[in-house]
């Protein structure tokens, strides 16, 4: 019997497993997933829970649901990856594999700032970027009774980059709601040039955050969090006083991966751009969060991503040559507070541009603008999530690459 | 779209940025940093030259893997690139800017 080994059973591993179960000869093949946890979060989600938008239920379920029958579901910690072993270490067993998929996504590595995951840790300085800091920040936000709230984010790259101005487009929305908007500075602090970074963004958004009353703090590289003056300060020895901070911080791959010696300074596995195939590994494929590659990290590049590897896999146990498909294309809503979103969909070369998407000239949806629709979209995200997403099904009507149709370029 | 940068026809970023980075050389390098307010010295070059390859590499930049380098430490690179060290070294570089999505 062979062996395809899924590390990882998040958005990108458990959709793996759900394309490669019916593909695969269940006579020859064995396919094995793990995890280390038995709960599967709807990550996306963590940006609403704090706003009291959706419940705990809403963004988690159990994991095992989502894995097709006749693949063996293994929840153990994953110790190290021995490639010219063919092998993988978890805490008390060892798997040889003759293929690899590594999914092991990314996430927050708070340490890496000084005082940031300090005394004041989910007391007065948050992450949404993990069910725990996205659960306290919202116990958080019931009782707050106002004053300088900081959002931040520490360095690029992030998964899903546009959260944390989504964040604060929603704490506007939220105080608003709350009749306490007056009461509340908000200000957005970004390492980068400015809120936005792309030109036609740049263009088109810029006066959401004029509109809202959000300062904008930028080329902001954090130094260390002050937890005795409640301030952030940075190289430039500029500080940024809070009373409540949301900060993002750096992200990070998963400590397996530079265990294993197989990623770069952020442990993300260096992987082939269009095949999805490791750079130094011929058995080895990397999806989703846990790849280097210059896409944003996001649950719907590790959807596109999916299809295009599914494909590869079965070309390379036939022996023939990968498909360089994958062209870095996502497609995300962002929340604008107020019951609206913007709707971007882009791809390694084409940076988000407006227009009608996915029908030229009818829509309904539209490209970088706001609208009330692409709210919904934005909302119906979960449902397709766990229903469609998850199982490998394809989206109707947008396809793996991404399509200039509709786009005004 | 296009522009002369040191005699030279280059295709740029509306921000400034040299969107292919085979039309780079010093002499583009040194009229970019003259554009912002910098004189480069040997000092300078070291630094793009390691930044050129990090980018090469596709290694992450950012300034916190600056300060794990050992190249140098932030302290000097905001002394040797004032304002924001990251955005006017990448665009004496010639190669992307660091950016989000959109
Ligand atoms: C706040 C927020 C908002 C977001 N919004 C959006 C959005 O609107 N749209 C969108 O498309 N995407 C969004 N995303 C991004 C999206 O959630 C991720 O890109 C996606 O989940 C990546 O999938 P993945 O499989 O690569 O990683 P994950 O889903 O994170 O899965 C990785 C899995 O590997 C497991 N693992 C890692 N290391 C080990 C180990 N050593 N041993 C055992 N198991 C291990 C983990 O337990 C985890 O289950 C958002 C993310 C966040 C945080």
């Amino acid at each position: 019997m062979k062996q395809l080994l899924i590390l990882g059973a998040g958005t990108a591993g458990t959709m793996m497993a759900n394309h490669m179960r019916p593909k695969l000869d269940k006579k020859e093949w064995q396919i094995t997933i793990v995890d280390q946890y038995k709960t599967h979060y709807y990550q996306p989600g963590f940006l609403f829970l704090p706003f009291d938008i959706y419940t705990e239920d809403q963004v988690k379920k159990a994991g095992k649901k989502f894995i097709p029958k006749g693949v063996s579901y293994v929840q153990k910690k994953i110790e190290q990856i021995f490639p010219k072993e063919n092998k993988v270490k978890l805490e008390d067993q060892t798997i040889n594999y003759d293929i690899l998929i590594i999914a092991t996504g990314s996430k927050i590595a708070p340490e890496e700032v000084e005082g940031m995951k300090g005394a004041n840790w989910h007391k007065n300085v948050f992450d949404f970027y993990t069910y725990e800091g996205s659960l306290a920040l919202r116990n958080k936000l019931r009782t707050f009774k106002g004053g300088k709230m900081v959002v931040h984010f520490t360095e690029m790259p992030i998964k899903c980059p546009v959260a944390p101005l989504e964040f604060v487009f929603l704490a506007d929305s939220y105080f608003n709601k709350k009749g306490m908007r007056d009461k509340v500075d908000l200000t957005f602090v970004t390492p980068l040039g400015g809120a936005f970074t792309k030109p036609k963004a740049t263009a088109s958004l810029s006066y959401l955050l004029k509109e809202k009353n959000i300062k904008v703090v930028t080329d902001f590289a954090i130094e260390h969090v002050d937890n005795d003056k409640n301030q952030i300060v940075d190289y430039a020895d500029r500080a940024v006083d809070y009373d409540l901070l949301v900060t993002v911080p750096t992200n990070m791959g998963d400590k397996l991966i530079e265990r294993s010696g197989m990623g770069d300074d952020l442990n993300f596995v260096p992987t082939h751009h269009n095949t999805l195939q490791s750079l130094d590994i011929e058995n080895v494929f990397v999806i989703g969060d846990a790849t280097n590659v210059p896409a944003s990290k996001a649950g719907s590049v590790a959807h596109f991503q999916a299809e295009t590897l599914t494909d590869n896999l079965l070309l390379y146990i036939d022996g023939k040559p990968l498909k360089e498909e994958f062209d870095g294309h996502a497609n995300c809503f962002i929340e604008t507070g107020n019951n609206k979103a913007l709707l971007i969909d882009f791809n390694y070369t084409q940076e988000p541009v407006k227009g009608n998407f996915p029908f030229s000239g009818i829509g309904p949806l539209k490209l970088l603008t706001e609208s009330i629709l692409n709210h919904w979209g934005k909302l119906a995200f979960r449902w397709i999530y766990w229903h469609m997403l998850l199982k490998g099904i394809a989206i109707p009507f947008v396809s793996r690459n991404m399509s200039l149709k509709g786009k005004n370029i | 779209m296009e522009a002369v940068l040191a005699g030279i026809n280059v295709m740029v970023s509306e921000d400034g940025y040299l969107t292919d980075f085979s039309q780079w050389n010093k002499e583009v390098g040194t009229e970019i940093a003259k554009n912002e307010g910098i004189k480069m010295t040997d000092r300078h070059w070291e630094v793009i030259a390691w930044i050129q390859e990090q980018v090469k590499a596709e290694k992450p930049l950012s300034i916190r893997g600056i300060k794990k380098s050992g190249v140098l430490d932030i302290k000097e690179f905001y002394k040797l690139f004032p304002g924001g060290p990251l955005k006017v070294s990448t665009k004496i570089a010639g190669v992307h800017k660091p950016k989000s999505c959109i």
